[in-house]
């Protein structure tokens, strides 16, 4: 790692779609640069399946590598098609909250139960946010949004601790206000031999923040850093304290055979018997 | 993430308990006939129509298929789980239809030929991707065992219903091409075709079968693998850059390849960049799309034909009714009614010129269909009035138009037009 | 033989006359005729109506499904009750001598057969009535070769059963109480 950092190397354009404050511009940066700590000179060996949402627009089409932007939700099933054709590929997935733990919510558990070994990097920012400020699966209970004018009356989804119980290998949940430890869970979910997960909570100012009072970045990276728990500390804490908290930390970490370890074994058994 | 029930974490002793089954050591041998190999000649086999289908597929080079289970396509994802990892290709059950279109799609670009199966239920799930994959010009191969619709409908019985959805389903501009094979022969040959259109056009095809044809079982005769025809995609040059439209069907790269490919279902241009706003670019992207197949469409028309210039009476159908025709032919004679017929093989792009070629030597056309009148107004459009055009359509309980029906209906017609 | 022959096999799912269907049309393209077989069945896999018909030709076959049959053969009562009209007059009728009680008034040739009895006492299982029964259908009627059904039968069957479908096969073919009525 001698060579120093810049973004650029990685980038087809510089010229980039997010709105100002924005935190998909934080989790952009610290996947480029886990790519670039991990040695990654190009991102030749990568494939970028991302669906519908900001957080689409991360890898496409401004990583400059085979990007392919699917229908609404439908990133990861891309994703398990690309991944077992071309097992030696870096397959990665990025998707906002709706995308992933909304309309393709099925596919999230699904790749996770196969222990499909791709990367999900799942931004999740509480809020449909390119079609305006809609409620999401994980919008906090009472949060006030263009769907929910008296509140919101549900109770939000826990993607990871989801993506856990449905057999991941790897799953961590950072907020945009620990960049480092977002960067180091990406490195270590790259590193993976398995389905890895990285929820990284994100700000979203103009959609989010505004209607729940919390104006500008600033206000929301200020807000996650005070909220924030981690899983040690989550674990002393009673119930009630913990409504309204965002537990971050590294979920599970183990390794076991992979989707396409078993496929391609499979087929090597049935070549050797036909 | 703002309510928990509390901090227990999922541990790793999960893992140790959870069930994981080594892969199986021991698989089994097909039980029909001897799975087919390269050196294999010239064989004819007793197949049910989606067997015949699976092989085809094969045969075609498809290495990868992504289904989920549902009558009466469900045995052609069962026999490919078998005969796929044979030949060191892939299949997989995936958790819907949907995903089971996206898997699809993603070993496309990955390079793989690649298929899926389903009936009316899942075909209309598959919607949005089949939308996607024209868009983004992705070569696969739907298949379509049709039952008995709407909704579930009724399942185990065959149905014809699904033609317009098929033409029409994806939400804008788009053209389709779908083949409608009428025996077990046919659903091994154009499912070929099927594969062959799909990788030359560069376009998703829908090989739109039904129950009754799918699941009959008859003599087939595979050919010598090397004596089939078999189409692949066009692969760029080293140095190209445009894989979205600087020709009418670009060259397709694979991912992996190096050539940093951006595919997207947004509007887009011939690089594949995307230009949401722009009239120009949206224009000459879908009106290239749609003319590819449009344009191609004396190449994509395949038909069976009998008596077209001569006949007192014509006969279109395809699919499981056209087995009625030939029979209805014969009894027509003893009733002194010339008859003729056009069996479509290809029923999108819908093959005007030949029923307009008919329409004008004929008294009447008879469209026979197992549904409630689809292809019957693509017909009457087609002649643009020059001659009566009466349906025969019948639906329930599976139960195909008999000889005799057609006959009657043929009889009745042609004679109050005397 | 005459020159198209069509066959309706009928009973309940799981009595396994969908593949006694299928090996009837494998034979006879065994013997170089021209066969189609097509099913019907509901939704669930055991205890409904099932049917499998088959027909076979000298000349490529058109329409697929049978509507008149010139021979029935039915493994329950209900099978029979249900599909009698449809057999030709002066056709051949094949029951299962257990399961079906009753036989209407007929100008059938009527056979009935005990194979699920032969099945269970020298199979030790039912689910080799089919065979048996095919065996009886080709001994009357001579539809398709006995070598050719056997290859069929290997060519149809789950491997660990071959031999005991081969025996129930052989032991429906060598009937002698098969009796008209």
């Amino acid at each position: 790692m001698t060579e120093k950092f810049s973004a650029r190397k990685y980038l087809r354009y510089i010229k980039l779609p997010f709105c100002q404050g924005c935190g998909g511009l934080t989790v952009m940066n610290c996947f480029l640069r886990a790519v670039h700590e991990l040695s990654h000179k190009d991102l030749s060996t990568f494939v970028f399946c991302s669906g519908i949402g900001c957080a689409s627009w991360i890898p496409s089409p401004y990583f400059k590598a085979d990007s392919i932007h699917t229908t609404h939700g439908r990133s990861i099933p891309v994703a398990t098609g690309v991944k077992l054709v071309q097992p030696n590929l870096n397959v990665v997935v990025f998707g906002g909250d709706g995308d992933l733990a909304g309309i393709g919510l099925s596919h999230l558990i699904h790749a996770a139960r196969r222990n499909l070994n791709i990367t999900a990097i799942m931004v999740n920012n509480m809020i449909y946010g390119m079609t305006g400020g809609q409620v999401a699966p994980t919008t906090p209970l009472g949060a006030e949004t263009t769907t929910t004018p008296y509140g919101n009356s549900e109770y939000p989804l826990d993607a990871t601790r989801l993506v856990v119980a449905a057999g991941a290998s790897y799953a961590a949940r950072w907020t945009t206000a620990h960049h480092t430890r977002l960067k180091e869970g990406m490195k270590k979910a790259l590193k993976t031999k398995g389905f890895a997960f990285i929820e990284a909570v994100s700000q979203c100012p103009t959609a989010f923040g505004r209607r729940v009072g919390l104006k500008t970045a600033a206000d929301m990276l200020r807000w996650f850093k005070e909220n924030s728990v981690s899983i040690e500390e989550a674990e002393k804490m009673a119930e009630d304290k913990l409504m309204r908290k965002i537990v971050v930390g590294e979920f599970i970490h183990r390794e076991f055979p992979t989707f396409t370890d078993t496929v391609y074994e499979v087929m090597r058994e049935a070549r050797n018997s036909a | 993430m703002f309510h928990f029930y509390e901090a227990e974490l999922i541990a790793a002793h999960r893992y140790k308990h959870r069930l994981y089954l080594k892969p199986t050591t021991k698989i089994p041998t097909p039980k029909k006939e001897a799975p087919m190999t390269q050196a294999a000649p010239q064989s004819t086999h007793f197949w049910q129509g989606n067997e015949g289908c699976a092989e085809g597929a094969i045969a075609a080079g498809c290495r990868f298929f992504a289904g989920y289970p549902i009558t009466p396509a469900t045995e052609i994802a069962e026999h490919l789980a078998k005969r796929l990892p044979q030949v060191g290709g892939i299949a997989i059950q995936m958790e819907d239809e949907i995903a089971s279109l996206g898997a699809v799609i993603g070993a496309s670009w990955a390079g793989a030929k690649a298929m899926t199966a389903t009936s009316g239920p899942g075909f209309s799930l598959m919607q949005e991707n089949i939308g996607y994959a024209f868009m983004t010009e992705t070569p696969c191969v739907i298949v379509n065992i049709q039952r008995a619709g709407p909704s579930t409908g009724q399942a185990t019985k065959c149905g014809q219903g699904d033609v317009m959805q098929t033409r029409w389903g994806t939400h804008g501009d788009h053209a389709m091409i779908a083949l409608s094979p009428n025996s077990v022969q046919e659903m091994y040959n154009l499912t070929i075709r099927a594969f062959n259109l799909a990788e030359r056009y560069r376009t998703p095809v829908v090989l739109l079968a039904d129950e009754i044809i799918a699941h009959m079982r008859e003599e087939i005769t595979t050919p010598q693998l090397k004596e089939i025809e078999i189409v692949d995609r066009k692969k760029p040059k080293r140095t190209e850059k445009t894989f979205f439209g600087s020709q009418d069907i670009p060259p397709m790269p694979a991912v992996g390849e190096g050539y940093n490919i951006p595919v997207t279902g947004s509007t887009h241009n011939e690089t594949g960049h995307r230009y949401t706003a722009d009239p120009i670019v949206h224009r000459k992207l879908v009106e290239r799309l749609v003319g590819k197949i449009e344009r191609n469409a004396d190449q994509l028309i395949e038909y069976e034909g009998y008596n077209i210039d001569e006949c007192e009476a014509g006969i279109i159908s395809y699919g499981c009714t056209s087995r009625a025709i030939y029979e209805t032919v014969e009894l027509a004679k003893k009733e002194h009614i010339k008859t003729g017929f056009i069996r479509l093989k290809t029923i999108w792009p819908f093959p005007d010129r030949v029923i307009q070629r008919m329409a004008q030597n004929t008294k009447a056309l008879f469209v026979a269909e197992m549904n409630l009148k689809q292809l019957f107004y693509e017909v009457k459009r087609a002649v643009e009035g020059t001659v009566s055009v009466f349906p025969i359509n019948k639906i329930g309980g599976g139960e195909m138009i008999t000889p005799g029906e057609l006959l009657s209906e043929i009889v009745r017609r042609t004679r109050n037009l005397d | 033989m005459p020159r198209r022959v069509e066959i309706r096999i009928t009973g309940l799912g799981g009595q396994g006359v969908v593949l006694a269907g299928e090996i009837l049309g494998r034979a006879a393209v065994y013997d170089g005729k021209h066969a189609v077989q097509t099913q019907s069945y509901g939704a669930e896999a055991r205890g409904s109506a099932a049917r499998s018909e088959v027909i076979i030709s000298d000349e490529k076959i058109g329409f697929p499904k049978v509507l008149k049959c010139d021979i029935l053969v039915a493994m329950s009562q209900s099978a029979l009750d249900k599909h009698l009209k449809d057999l030709k007059a002066k056709g051949t009728l094949l029951t299962d001598e257990d399961s079906v009680k009753t036989i209407p008034k007929t100008n059938a040739r009527v056979f009935r057969v005990p194979a699920t009895r032969i099945a269970e006492t020298e199979l030790k299982s039912r689910i080799y009535a089919n065979v048996v029964m095919l065996g009886a259908v080709i001994t009357i009627t001579n539809l398709v070769t006995k070598e050719a059904t056997e290859k069929a039968i290997m060519n149809s069957v789950p491997e660990e059963t071959r031999k005991s479908n081969l025996e129930g096969f052989r032991k429906g073919m060598m009937q002698e109480f098969i009796y008209p009525i």
